[in-house]
């Protein structure tokens, strides 16, 4: 099991976490063509590499953030 | 009888005879004795019969790992005979044997051996196909594995979270030094050794007095040592798994900033016909039976050296009065053709086909190196040719070290040397590793940055060693799945040319060994089958587990939280029977629920909502959350209304639903679906934190902070009216919120909402009231007719009425157009969630339609999911989503999902039935089935007049055993409850005024002046402890504080709302580690540490609040899972003796 570097709560096991999707900007909803908005709804990059992604800490200080974690060896360069 | 004279550095205890049975028959052991070793002492040679040949066979390793001593052991299957210690009165027997030990029929196998080649099943039993159970029937007796009993007692096995900075897997001298230097360098360090003592070969071939110096050192440094366990895996960032065996297996899951591994190296077996005769060992095998049990392995042996520890292993035979007849020196190029023999060796044969007598054949021909958790660490381990073995390849991560003969030879000092720069260097790593995680967590400490630089760690020599596999003749490679050398030539000779094909192929290194003892060989014959060299042939992958674990040390305790209103006991003590809907036990009637329906429908009933979710929602942002969230317009909203509302998610699909109310200028309560509680909570956060960010909304879930009750039938007024004060019932209508005193309980809310269609009332009392106001509901509505209710009563109310339920008659597809809520949905908001994709269907039109259904046939009631289809045909047009039997109408009601073209009133369509029926059904008018203009829900009746009540009690949620209750106030770990505590939540930003005026960063602890207790519980989030009764005071003096301050400041009772609990004593931390994965040691987690975690699979709070000097936490989750967690913590402090302290607290059941 990999933990994860809570930014407030230190290194936490991933259990501890929900997984909340690539980051995915939300189109303007006054403007988006379909096209736009089912990209957003079910598109992802899924890269092997290097993935910027929310995470949310149920089981702890309950903030979603933003980490960028390498899909290939689980190294996490930088969470915000 | 074999058993020698005393043996210095012997581990049994001859003052302690222990008696034991053996296949039915008696036998006497020492303390310390395996019951191989007890059996071998008493002349017991076969032990067992092969897997596919049933060949008899005998000791080879004399350790865990010897494939020919499983036994069973009682009701224990699959015991390894030559490592479990003989305990009194032990029943074993061997396995797979028929009718005998000594004659198994199935021995007749070996004579049609030929035809048991590899892929024989494959092959054999492909065809016919309709034969395979008869083949299945007959193969199953061949089958090598024991036999359990179903009446085995269930035991729970308990796991333990360990956080070492180093841990050592490997107890043996290098094991024991690398662990001994990162000791004393300061680390926090656990030792693994998988024997029943530390010191590995030591024991069995160096001095005693050396070995009781470096067990020595080991105690003093404050090592943790487990033996009898064993590191069976490594996962990512060094998450370990560790079997402790011994009274009951224990999985351990350790997270290791260093490991080390000091596996050893395991003695590889020469391939030569006859291997497998009992008789032929190792020189490690007879060295242990020798010098640790003082058992003579046989009168006259043979020995086949290659190394020193075979030349040393002829000095042990010598000295323990063995004959030894013939030394074989394979440097020399000497070599063994054969062993020949029935039940036992009888004699060897040379290569020139001299044969000399022997029983014994003793073989020294290299080793194994048991790579396992360097491989999983990402090592590649690459073959020396020169030293005939696996090194590592030096491409582990650098949290993965290695010592000992895994890393290469050299003298015993030099290995000690090496291991001890070694475990300096892993306590370095680990250091910096800890100090940059101390950094990085709120509630410790960090302290000072490691100084120094990395250690300098020596090279270890690797000796040069004789590539020795195979004699001149064919013989066993692996000796627990029968696969011989000439199997795997076969097997290249057919295709399958690659170590990984050969070995799936012919399951060498498939069996109970893993490779231990077969893989090197087994790729070495495929090297030689295919004419490549053994570097060239590979290895394959030592995945986990390295060694056996039952399946009940893996699973732990597996007991599944569960959530109780505060009326659950009422609920069991008057016959309700229980429905479990999600993590909640809830009442799902009485007995009677078409009684229930009628009760409410004529007089009065009271439903336990408790579970539906409850969200206070604080701040002048909270319209534009609402607006955003819901389908529907909340801006103008008036104070002490409710409004339905339906979320839905961004692709247009129906999320949720449930009422909002507004309490205050700023304050509004939410109402979800009882399932979709947490998953609405964490949608709102995942809004307000990632989109929203700048908007001033507070959200606390208050779920189980009230007790709901609905109350709802023509009386229900009436009833009301006797339990309220402090409101105008007359001046209370239809979707409008009050609060008030129920039965003496102050700061109840009241809706005026219903979905039974009958005037209703949804109580929600602060919970710890919540069985008191219950009951004042049962005594004065008797003479009114009161009943309670069950959810299935409620589900066939609000199908008369046609209300739908999210997930029921909407499923992961329907849009809101398809649900019937096409008047509530507002495309004419800016934005909402969701709305492109309502926006393009309500342009398309709905697909689907949610519409009241009616069969023809009053009495068929079809099944839900039942489809609908076009006349005639098969075509599916929709389905049944929910259908019951109405009391009120006396006939079959549906809600359905149909396509729109059918969804006209009157329409008839077809309802195909599970049977094949095929029924007419006609479409209503409306969802509804009764009462569709909702006459009914504006009649609510004359509110009764206020009556006496007993006086309020608050009761906790924890049931305690009253006898267990203060057992002993001076015990030395003690469980209280706490739950009567006032607690208040306090929300502002994080780091801003009223942080600083609390004075307490996340993370952290503190004591006011006035006693209370301050919790940081998370960022821009404060709990406030003050003593019972004096939640209202600290609510108070907090709102005082959060004005004086100014800002956006929010602050919440939660008394009611949460459980909380005491743990106290100096093993408080032990108990912890078996349902709690957070490090508690006193750096990471001193006194005053605040953090919120998983506990016993609860979110639970958990602050560390010391006692006098006395390590002590407190615990807290939210209410309804209080009597889990108590259960949990209970269970856990069981083996430390934990005790109930306190007084004991008005619980349900009183």
């Amino acid at each position: 099991m990999i933990q994860l570097p809570c930014p407030w709560c230190g290194p936490r096991n991933v259990t501890e976490f929900r997984y909340a999707g690539e980051r995915t900007p939300r189109p303007d909803p006054g403007t988006a063509t379909p096209r736009q908005w089912r990209a957003y709804l079910y598109l992802r990059r899924n890269p092997c590499g290097v993935v910027e992604e929310n995470w949310y800490h149920t089981a702890g200080c309950r903030r979603f953030f933003t980490l960028h974690r390498d899909t290939a060896s689980n190294a996490v360069k930088e969470t915000r | 009888m074999n058993r020698l004279p005393e043996r210095l550095g012997e581990v049994i205890d001859r003052g302690t005879t222990l008696s034991f049975s053996w296949n039915g028959q008696e036998f006497s052991a020492f303390a310390g004795d395996t019951v191989v070793s007890a059996l071998a002492a008493a002349g017991q040679r076969v032990f067992s019969r092969s897997f596919k040949y049933h060949r008899p066979r005998g000791l080879l390793t004399a350790s865990f790992h010897d494939p020919g001593c499983m036994v069973q052991i009682g009701d224990e299957p699959n015991v390894r005979g030559a490592h479990r210690l003989v305990t009194d009165s032990m029943v074993v027997t061997s396995q797979n044997t028929w009718p005998s030990l000594r004659f198994d029929v199935r021995g007749a196998n070996r004579l049609v051996g030929r035809f048991l080649a590899p892929g024989f099943y494959y092959k054999t039993f492909i065809r016919p196909q309709r034969l395979w159970p008869t083949y299945e029937r007959v193969l199953r007796q061949f089958v090598h594995a024991g036999e359990i009993s179903p009446d085995t007692r269930v035991e729970h096995r308990s796991t333990r979270f360990a956080h070492p900075d180093v841990l050592v897997a490997g107890g043996g001298p290098a094991g024991m030094a690398a662990a001994v230097a990162a000791a004393r360098a300061g680390a926090r360090v656990l030792l693994v050794e998988e024997e029943h003592q530390l010191g590995g070969h030591l024991r069995y071939v160096g001095s005693p007095a050396e070995l009781a110096e470096l067990r020595t050192e080991v105690t003093a440094s404050g090592v943790e040592v487990l033996t009898d366990s064993v590191v069976l895996g490594r996962y990512d960032q060094n998450w370990l798994a560790v079997l402790q065996r011994g009274s009951g297996e224990r999985l351990i899951k350790a997270r290791a900033r260093v490991l080390i591994v000091a596996c050893g190296l395991i003695e590889r077996p020469y391939v030569f016909a006859g291997n497998d005769l009992p008789g032929v060992m190792l020189s490690t095998a007879v060295r242990r039976l020798i010098n640790l049990y003082a058992v003579k392995p046989g009168e006259r042996a043979v020995v086949l050296t290659a190394n020193s520890d075979g030349d040393a292993a002829v000095r042990d035979l010598l000295d323990a009065g063995v004959e030894v007849a013939e030394v074989v020196d394979a440097r020399s190029g000497g070599d063994i053709l054969r062993a020949h023999g029935r039940r036992g060796l009888r004699t060897v044969e040379l290569p020139g086909g001299r044969r000399i007598e022997a029983d014994l054949l003793v073989t020294a021909t290299g080793w194994t190196a048991p790579t396992a958790l360097l491989n999983q660490a990402g090592d590649v381990p690459v073959y020396s040719a020169a030293a005939a073995r696996f090194l590592p390849g030096g491409k582990a991560s650098e949290d993965v070290l290695a010592v000992g003969g895994l890393a290469g030879d050299g003298t015993l000092d030099e290995l000690r040397a090496h291991a001890g720069a070694v475990g300096a260097e892993a306590a370095r790593r680990a250091a910096t590793h800890r100090y940059r995680q101390l950094t990085r967590t709120p509630t410790a400490v960090a302290g000072r940055a490691p100084v120094g630089g990395p250690i300098e760690i020596p090279d270890l020599p690797v000796h040069e060693h004789p590539a020795l596999f195979r004699a001149k003749s064919h013989g066993m490679v692996d000796f627990s799945e029968d696969v011989s050398s000439s199997d795997i030539h076969l097997a290249v000779r057919e295709g399958y040319d690659s170590a990984e094909l050969a070995k799936r192929y012919t399951t060498a290194t498939m069996g109970p060994l893993q490779g231990k003892l077969e893989m090197v060989n087994a790729i070495a014959m495929v090297a030689e089958a295919t004419g490549r060299s053994v570097a060239e042939t590979g290895t394959t992958t030592w995945r986990p587990m390295y060694a056996p674990v039952t399946l009940g040390a893996l699973a732990g305790r597996t007991v599944q939280p569960v959530r109780r209103s505060p009326m659950h006991a009422w609920h069991q003590a008057n016959g309700a029977v229980p429905l479990v809907a999600g993590q909640w036990i809830r009442p799902d009637h009485y007995g009677d629920p078409a009684a229930e329906v009628r009760a409410v429908r004529t007089a009065v009933g009271i439903i336990d909502v408790t579970p539906i979710g409850k969200l206070d929602l604080r701040g002048p942002d909270v319209p534009k959350l609402l607006n955003l969230l819901y389908v529907n317009k909340w801006s103008k909203l008036a104070v002490g209304r409710v409004r339905y509302g339906v979320m839905c998610a961004e692709d247009g699909v129906v999320l949720d639903d449930g009422v909002t109310g507004r309490l205050g200028p700023d304050h509004y309560l939410m109402s979800t679906t009882s399932s979709g509680a947490a998953a609405v909570w964490e949608w709102i956060e995942n809004w307000l934190q990632t989109e929203r960010p700048e908007w001033n909304v507070h959200v606390t879930p208050v779920t189980t902070s009230y007790a709901s009750v609905n109350v709802a039938g023509p009386r229900s007024a009436e009833l009301i009216g006797r339990l309220a004060e402090g409101v105008d019932l007359t001046d209370f209508e239809y979707m409008n919120v009050r609060t008030a005193r129920l039965a003496g309980v102050d700061g109840c809310v009241l809706w005026r909402i219903g979905f039974t269609g009958e005037p209703s009332y949804e109580l929600h009392v602060p919970a710890g009231y919540g069985l008191h106001v219950w009951e004042t509901l049962l005594a004065h509505g008797e003479d009114l007719g009161v009943r309670p209710f069950g959810v299935e009563a409620q589900r066939i109310l609000r199908l008369e009425k046609g209300h739908l339920i999210v997930g029921q008659d909407t499923d992961g597809l329907t849009r809101a157009f398809s649900a019937g809520l096409d008047r509530l949905v507002k495309l004419d908001k800016d934005d909402f969630v969701g709305k492109p994709e309502l926006l393009w269907q309500h342009d398309q039109g709905a697909q689907t339609r949610l519409v009241g259904l009616q069969p023809v046939n009053g009495q068929i009631v079809p099944p839900e999911a039942s489809q609908l289809v076009a006349a005639d045909t098969t075509r599916i047009v929709g389905r049944v989503t929910s259908s019951r039997m109405s009391p009120t109408l006396g006939r079959s009601i549906c809600l359905a999902q149909v396509e729109a073209a059918l969804a006209g009133p009157d329409t008839e369509v077809t309802v195909l039935l599970p049977d094949g029926r095929r029924i007419p059904a006609r479409v209503t008018e409306h969802l509804a089935h009764v009462d569709p203009h909702g006459a009914r829900l504006h009649t609510a009746g004359t509110p009764g007049t206020f009556r006496q009540h007993p006086p309020p009690v608050a009761r906790s949620p924890i049931r305690t055993a009253a006898h267990a209750v203060g057992g002993s106030p001076n015990a030395a770990l003690t469980l209280a409850d706490h739950s009567a505590l006032a607690k208040v939540v306090v929300r502002a930003p994080h780091a801003k005024a009223m942080a600083a005026s609390l004075g307490v960063p996340f993370g952290r602890a503190a004591r006011a002046a006035d006693g209370t207790l301050v919790i940081g519980a998370g960022p821009g989030e404060w709990l406030v402890l003050g003593p019972a009764d004096s939640g209202d005071g600290l609510l108070k003096q907090l709102r005082r504080q959060a004005e004086e301050v100014g800002g956006f400041v929010s602050v919440v009772d939660l008394t009611h709302g949460r459980a909380m609990l005491r743990l106290t004593g100096d093993r408080a931390a032990d108990v912890l580690a078996s349902v709690c994965a957070i490090d508690l040691d006193s750096d990471f987690t001193p006194n005053g540490a605040a953090l919120r975690t998983s506990v016993a699979t609860l979110v639970t709070d958990l602050v560390r609040d010391d006692q006098q000097g006395v390590p002590s936490y407190l615990l807290h989750c939210e209410r309804s899972s209080g009597q889990s967690l108590w259960d949990a913590v209970l269970d856990a402090g069981a083996e430390h003796g934990i005790e109930i302290s306190g007084e004991p607290t008005p619980s349900p059941e009183e």
